[in-house]
């Protein structure tokens, strides 16, 4: 029976026999109506007025914004040598107070992180009402990952870049170095920041349930690398300058020192080396002594390296030719209340005796003759009192000052540099005038291996004539045999300046010798500076000349410059000629 | 007209299946892409590590210390140095101008004086059998 009934056709159910009332039907149509009115409003409010929080709910759940880190710029040496770049490394953070690590996680941490267990701890409850603390900041990635493998909740991690520098400290002022937040702090990095640092980029994608990256949205920000930089600086020239010093340094117990080598034809810095140094990827505690870059931020009276202008402007003016014969004797030379004197007497001279034998009287008595506005113009025009343009942080004028200024005396004692100071840099670049056929040469510290246009402050003449008497001074018969160089002609000038400290000159020196080589054709030009000598010898022909005779010749072996004179065996005599070192006048 | 529709319809599906399809290739190459990017900046940076590492093993302070003490090499001297020159007339490559007297150079090469002279300057250190090529000789 229930068969049938079961399987009675729809038309003929007993049901629809049933008659009811109509409008308990249509109460429920009316129901169903207001349902579906109240969905559709709902959804015209979903789709319509307010979408924004539900695509923002949705995009939270596959969508995310990925940093594309940029690298910052490396340098390079003039053949590509790499002198700074940077690695990605980690900074390792911590909740303080999530932090739950069972005893040996703890001391695996602490030993990771190069510190004590206790250091570690006391950190962590030193920090502890705050919510974010570095544990430690550029931690290698290897090291990093490690930690990361610990698995120690509340200890995280954030990418960042640490800076190396794998010529350490044979190089360490001239591309300086960045903080851990990778801003230049000194030398190139600092001064080259803006182009060196890059520009990190972003872009937004869609992740799969994986965590996959599927798909990106949007543009994509490019990362923009820091540029890449190179230098004029040829490190092997660099570690040869450097390795010369600290050998002369140590052996005259010094107090610093420093030497400077210029490319002759591009006015290229090929090496910049200064003593005491510090190793750049071990900042532990640095002094400022051991940051100055001597060679640039230092300057000192310059001494009887100024000679050679002094005789160049006489030369100029037609005062004087290399052999007019000047008398110097008795060797002191009464200026005003001051005098002035000779290390010995030396009689008659030559203009070229003078520079050779480095005579204060001689080099006083042309510069007396001279009107001192010429004077100013000569050393002004040769680049003192005026900062070099090298783009470097910190480069000084020197001091020089204005020619109305000036009394006899002190133009006097000015010819044989006292009265006035320079940087290193300054007085190897004034020296490209004699080095060229009498131009000055703007001086770089980035590659660009084209010979550069110089700017003409002396002629041809009288450039060659100051050129022969430099290597008169650099021979047998100056005040510096010992710069001479088995099978190239050399030509320079010593410097042994008396310090001022507190106004007065003191009994305490400043070595130093300015050249270049070969003289046939000039390549390079050397200074060396030695502050303080204090093992006994001090005179620049001494304690300069020999560094600046290693540094020459290894460079120029080095670049491949063929010998210009007959290798022999050098006549070093004795010093019998001590240079003149002599004081300013009191100011 | 009922099986225009259907055509059409079967077009339809078709297509959204080619559409699905074509969409899921897209994003698993794009998941290739971005492994293979992954992989060149790894790769980036391993260079950049290698790189660091070839100029500290390289740096001139580290040979020259290593060669004077453990490998006991000397300085090139000028006295044991021949330059040669190539010839731009004709290409030849001669011994240049300013040699130094080989006999005296085998001579000083053996003698211990020479020794002290040589210890001055750095640069590669070469064999002194450079020097035993004959002044004004040819290649």
């Amino acid at each position: 029976m229930a068969r049938t009934r079961r399987h009675v056709p729809i038309a003929s159910n007993p049901l629809l026999q049933v008659r009811l009332p109509a409008h308990r039907s249509q109460l429920v149509m009316l129901f169903v109506a207001v349902a579906f009115v109240a969905l559709v409003c709902r959804v015209v409010w979903l789709q319509v007025f307010a979408p924004s929080y539900l695509q923002q709910q949705g995009e939270l759940r596959y969508g995310r914004t990925i940093e594309l880190p940029a690298s910052r710029g490396k340098i390079f040496d003039r053949n590509g040598v790499v002198l700074a770049s940077s690695l990605p490394a980690r900074a390792i953070w911590a909740i303080p107070e999530q932090v739950d690590a069972t005893p040996e996680q703890f001391a695996e941490l602490a030993r990771l992180l190069k510190t004590s267990e206790r250091d570690l701890r006391r950190r962590l409850v030193a920090a502890a009402d705050r919510s974010f603390v570095y544990l430690k900041r550029q931690v290698d990635a290897d090291v990093a990952e490690r930690i990361a493998a610990l698995r120690i909740s509340g200890i995280h991690q954030q990418r960042e870049y640490k800076r190396h520098y794998p010529q350490g400290e044979t190089i360490a002022h001239v591309v300086g170095f960045t903080n851990v937040e990778d801003v230049g702090q000194e030398g190139i990095e600092l001064a080259k920041n803006v182009d060196l640092a890059g520009k990190p980029g972003s872009r937004r994608v869609i992740r799969d349930r994986y965590g996959r990256v599927i798909e990106n949205v949007e543009a994509v920000r490019e990362p923009h690398n820091g540029r890449d930089l190179a230098l004029s600086i040829d490190s092997t020239i660099q570690f040869l300058a450097f390795d010369a010093l600290r050998e002369a340094v140590r052996e005259h117990k010094a107090k610093a020192g420093a030497a400077v080598v210029l490319d002759v034809r591009t006015g290229e810095i090929l090496a910049l080396a200064n003593w005491p140094t510090y190793n750049p990827n071990e900042r532990g505690q640095l002094s400022g002594a051991q940051l100055r870059n001597r060679a640039i931020t230092d300057t000192f009276e310059p001494g009887s390296t100024m000679k050679p202008f002094t005789a160049a402007l006489a030369l100029e003016l037609g005062q004087v030719r290399p052999d007019t014969v000047i008398q110097t004797a008795p060797g002191r030379l009464r200026i005003g209340r001051a005098t002035i004197g000779d290390a010995h007497p030396h009689g008659p001279l030559t203009v070229e005796e003078i520079v050779q034998k480095s005579s204060n009287v001689g080099t006083a008595k042309m510069a007396l003759a001279m009107p001192a506005e010429r004077m100013w113009e000569m050393f002004s025009s040769v680049g003192l009192g005026q900062a070099p343009q090298i783009g470097f942080p910190g480069a000084v004028a020197g001091r020089l000052r204005p020619y109305r200024s000036w009394r006899p005396i002190e133009q006097a004692t000015m010819s044989y540099g006292y009265g006035l100071s320079v940087s290193l840099l300054q007085l190897a670049r004034a020296y490209t005038v004699f080095a060229t056929d009498g131009e000055l040469l703007p001086v770089s510290m980035f590659k660009h291996d084209t010979p550069v246009e110089g700017e003409r402050i002396v002629s041809e003449a009288t450039a060659r004539a100051v050129r022969h008497m430099l290597e008169l001074a650099a021979g047998p018969g100056g005040t510096a045999p010992q710069a001479q160089i088995a099978g190239y002609r050399v030509a320079g000038k010593t410097g042994t300046a008396h310090k001022r400290e507190d106004g007065r000159y003191v009994n305490k020196y400043i070595s130093s010798f300015v050249g270049f080589a070969p003289v046939s054709d000039p390549r390079v030009v050397v200074a060396v500076m030695i502050d303080e000598p204090a093992a006994g010898k001090y005179y620049g022909g001494v304690v300069a000349a020999p560094v600046f005779a290693r540094i020459t010749g290894d460079t120029l072996r080095t670049l491949r410059v063929a010998p210009d004179s007959p290798v022999v065996k050098l006549d070093i005599p004795p010093p019998e000629v001590t240079e003149s070192t002599g004081t300013g006048a009191a100011l | 007209m009922v099986r225009v529709n259907l055509l059409l319809s079967l077009l339809l599906v078709v297509c959204a299946l080619g559409l699905v399809s074509s969409q899921d290739r897209a994003r698993k190459l794009f998941v290739d892409l971005e492994r293979a990017q992954a992989q060149a900046a790894r790769l980036e940076v391993q260079w950049d590590q290698l790189q660091i590492e070839q100029t500290a093993l390289a740096k001139a302070a580290r040979i020259d210390t290593k060669a004077r003490r453990e490998l006991a090499m000397e300085a090139i001297s000028p006295q044991r140095t021949l330059h040669l020159v190539v010839d731009p007339a004709d290409g030849e490559v001669r011994v240049g101008p300013n040699a130094p007297d080989v006999e005296a150079a085998r001579e000083a090469a053996t003698s211990s004086a020479a020794r002290d002279a040589a210890t001055r300057g750095a640069g590669a250190a070469r064999d002194a059998r450079n020097a035993h090529k004959r002044p004004g000789g040819q290649r």
